[in-house]
């Protein structure tokens, strides 16, 4: 007992009111090293106290306003600047979007500060434990008494006063607390340190071997393992690897007819049409017209189509030109296009072509009719189509 | 019971008070009738302003003083007075409203039979959207908010001579009843003369964004008239800067509130970007307004943010008499740009008229002359509330 360094005399009062007049009293007595401690608490004890305003706010006002200007930067470092985006349709520097994550991040910042600078403060970092833990004083005030220490730096303290002024405040118990026999400092403890590392190693550790290697491990392969060709595998069938021989030059699949005149802006001569335009062949032509022809010629291939405007206008069909070219020359166009015009090769079918360009006569007809068309239109229609 | 009685004296409020409310009302009365009759269409989007400017602090006050009840909060008791005196207001909202009845034709397009006919989405709406709906509906909520006032503010008087604690619970009952009709009240009094200006507009939170205002604005009047009271020492000698600290705290709360459900609404739409949605806000970015729109957010969210921050700001009573002043102003300003871009809705150019700063007058006048005419009927304070003395002796 003799050898050990007196940290404080500890008072433990039984009602808020008391502990309240306590501090008011050591207060007005003049001691500055003072603390309370209650189970929760009290209003109107920072006044008693004679305590000014906490200056903690000042962090969360700094880390606040950081936390705002850096996770702002970052956004526009990353949207804005570094890799533009776009989202939504929105600019690049979408304010009204970052202002959710900059006031989360704010909120962050200051929660986090206020707390980790409190604790910093308050446990004079490094240091983590303090002479009144362990002590029969902490269980009380921590479960329902209030307690007042004066400790013995202050410049008024005297043992004997300090104890006949705890006496007159009402106080049931006095307990003297003294500093540990040696100063624990556990944060920079080797072996703490080396506990830190090592549980910091064996969670990342973890993290990753579960991340990479447990998510793959397969406990049944036997459908994703067969003896089968797959793509982009090796094979032993032949001697080059191969799984499979490729096909013999000049052969064509199986409904792909070659195009002789392919490329050729100018083809000297064409293919004829193969087809009879019945009902049935017609009726194809009009829906692939419609389909994929009507966009840019329009309807009834006048060139007044619903892109007008927004694209380069598709030519009329009804012009002499067109009128005058053999099947096999629309054939050709619609094949390997022509100016503005892409090849539809990849989109229509051989027959569905062809079927195409007998529509187109049928248009043709249709919009450049004759007068003598008129008299029997529907009569003169009817036997084309079945000529 | 000594206690109190020593710390409280009533005292009739001077006679300027009177005085004042008499001159602007007056004014207000006068040039508020010329209005009409100069520009009758006009006329009535500026009263509008004003009366919901009336009916924020009317009915917020009211709200506060059920929120007091209902939290069983000790610090405010000292002040729930002044927030009573200040929803007595409420019954003359049925004589206020009449003007804007008379005047449906000028402000709701919903209003006239041959807009709707032919257009879907109103004759959908007509069977809420009509005139004689509408009055109805309106009536009624005023009527349910005066029934609350009068039974609420009854049992509160009662107590300053009976001291019974079962008022107390009285109260609590009523107050718990009040909130959620409040709620629901707020967001209709907010669609109907407010959101259907734009009969085809439709913004979800925009009850709330009006309750926002609603309640900033009743907490700034209650600030301002405390510390006035106080500094002529009309209040009890109890009340200590931890009191308005708690004020200024709130007053605080609530323009973050405001912000954060303004930002909600407008971040929501500019995400979305619907046509039928944003031209709401694109007629506030129109012109002049955009000017209006940037100083709403620095003034009603920026200055107060900053000016009421900090502890002094808040124990520092001319501060804070100050901020609250301010806050009441942009609250103005808040319903003004809530109301007038719907007024120009067809043409771009929009200036300003003597006209939409003359009901400002005439409500103010009334508010003061409502208080003064309370102030010497009733005590400041609650003398008789069991709370009053943990109330008095509130630290922080």
């Amino acid at each position: 007992m003799a050898n050990k360094k007196l940290h404080s005399l500890a008072a433990l009062f039984k009602t808020p009111d008391e502990i309240i007049n306590a501090a008011k009293k050591t207060t007005e007595a003049g001691y500055k090293k003072f603390d309370t401690n209650t189970p929760y608490p009290l209003h109107g004890m920072d006044r008693a106290m004679g305590m000014g305003q906490s200056k903690i706010g000042f962090v969360t006002l700094f880390f606040g306003l950081s936390g705002a200007t850096f996770i702002f930067l970052f956004m526009w470092w990353c949207y804005a600047a570094s890799y533009n985006i776009v989202v939504g349709g929105k600019p690049f520097l979408a304010i009204p979007a970052f202002i959710p994550i900059t006031f989360e991040t704010t909120v962050l910042f200051a929660a986090i500060s206020t707390v980790v600078g409190m604790i910093a403060v308050y446990f004079k970092l490094p240091n983590n434990s303090h002479p009144l833990h362990d002590t029969e004083y902490m269980k009380a005030v921590s479960a329902d008494k209030y307690g007042l220490v004066i400790e013995v730096e202050d410049e008024k303290f005297n043992k004997t006063e300090v104890t006949e002024f705890l006496n007159e405040l009402g106080a049931y118990k006095i307990e003297s607390i003294y500093f540990p026999e040696e100063e624990k400092h556990r944060m920079f403890e080797p072996k703490f340190i080396v506990f830190l590392i090592f549980v910091a190693l064996a969670t990342s550790g973890m993290t990753y071997v579960t991340l990479n290697k447990l998510m793959y491990i397969t406990p049944f392969d036997w459908m994703d393992k067969q003896d089968k060709l797959s793509a982009q595998d090796g094979s032993n069938i032949f001697a080059n690897g191969e799984g499979m021989r490729p096909p013999v030059d000049g052969t064509i699949a199986r409904g792909y007819m070659p195009y002789p005149y392919e490329g050729q802006t100018n083809p000297a001569q064409v293919l004829s049409n193969p087809t009879i335009p019945t009902k049935q062949v017609l009726d194809l032509g009009k829906r692939k017209f419609l389909t994929f022809c009507s966009p840019c010629h329009g309807n009834f291939g006048d060139g007044n189509s619903r892109l007008q405007g927004q694209f380069p206008n598709g030519p009329t069909l009804h012009s002499d030109k067109i009128i005058n070219y053999p099947d096999g020359m629309i054939y050709h166009i619609i094949t390997n296009g022509q100016n503005a015009m892409p090849s539809y090769a990849r989109q229509v079918t051989r027959d569905e072509r062809w079927a195409i360009v007998d529509y187109i006569r049928v248009l043709q007809r249709a919009q450049n009719a004759k007068e003598s068309d008129l008299t029997s239109a529907n009569k003169e229609s009817v036997s084309n189509v079945q000529n | 019971m000594s206690k109190i009685e020593s710390g409280y004296v009533k005292k009739n409020l001077p006679q300027s008070v009177q005085k004042i409310g008499m001159i602007l009302a007056g004014m207000g009365l006068v040039l508020g009738i010329a209005g009409f009759m100069f520009n009758s269409y006009r006329a009535s989007y500026a009263y509008l302003v004003s009366f919901l400017f009336f009916l924020s602090i009317a009915v917020g006050s009211l709200f506060l003083v059920a929120l007091e009840y209902a939290a069983n909060a000790d610090w405010s008791t000292p002040f729930r007075r002044i927030s009573e005196f200040f929803a007595a207001a409420l019954p003359l909202l049925l004589i206020f409203v009449i003007p804007l009845f008379l005047n449906t034709g000028n402000l709701f397009l919903w209003s006239h039979a041959n807009f709707v006919h032919g257009d879907k989405m109103l004759e959908a709406k007509s069977a809420y959207l009509n005139t004689p709906f509408f009055v109805v509906r309106v009536v009624v909520i005023i009527l349910l908010w005066c029934l609350f006032y009068w039974m609420i503010t009854k049992n509160s008087q009662k107590q300053d001579n009976v001291q019974d604690q079962l008022l107390t619970k009285r109260n609590i009952t009523l107050s718990v009843i009040f909130i959620p009709l409040f709620a629901i009240t707020i967001t209709l009094i907010a669609v109907d003369w407010v959101m259907s200006l734009e009969s085809k507009w439709f913004s979800t939170i925009f009850g709330v964004y009006l309750f926002a205002g609603v309640t900033l604005s009743a907490l700034a009047v209650l600030t301002l008239s405390a510390i006035k009271l106080k500094e002529k020492d009309y209040m009890h000698s109890a009340i200590n800067k931890d009191h308005f600290y708690s004020l200024g705290t709130l007053l605080f709360a609530f323009t973050v509130f405001w912000g954060y459900i303004a930002f909600s609404q407008y971040m929501l739409i500019w995400y979305g970007n619907l046509p039928e949605e944003t031209f709401w806000f694109m007629q506030r970015w129109d012109g002049g307004w955009k000017i209006i729109s940037i100083l709403l957010i620095v003034t009603h969210f920026i200055v107060p943010f900053f000016g009421l921050i900090s502890y002094e700001a808040k124990t520092n009573l001319k501060r804070l008499k100050f901020m609250s002043i301010w806050i009441l102003c942009v609250h103005f300003l808040d319903i003004y740009w809530l109301i007038m871009p719907s007024m120009s809705r067809n043409n771009h150019v929009y200036s300003f008229s003597w006209i939409d700063f003359v009901y400002p007058l005439l409500f103010v006048g009334v508010l003061l002359l409502v208080f003064n005419k309370m102030a010497e009927k009733f005590n400041l304070v609650p003398v008789g509330d069991p709370k009053l003395q943990r109330g008095l002796d509130f630290h922080l």
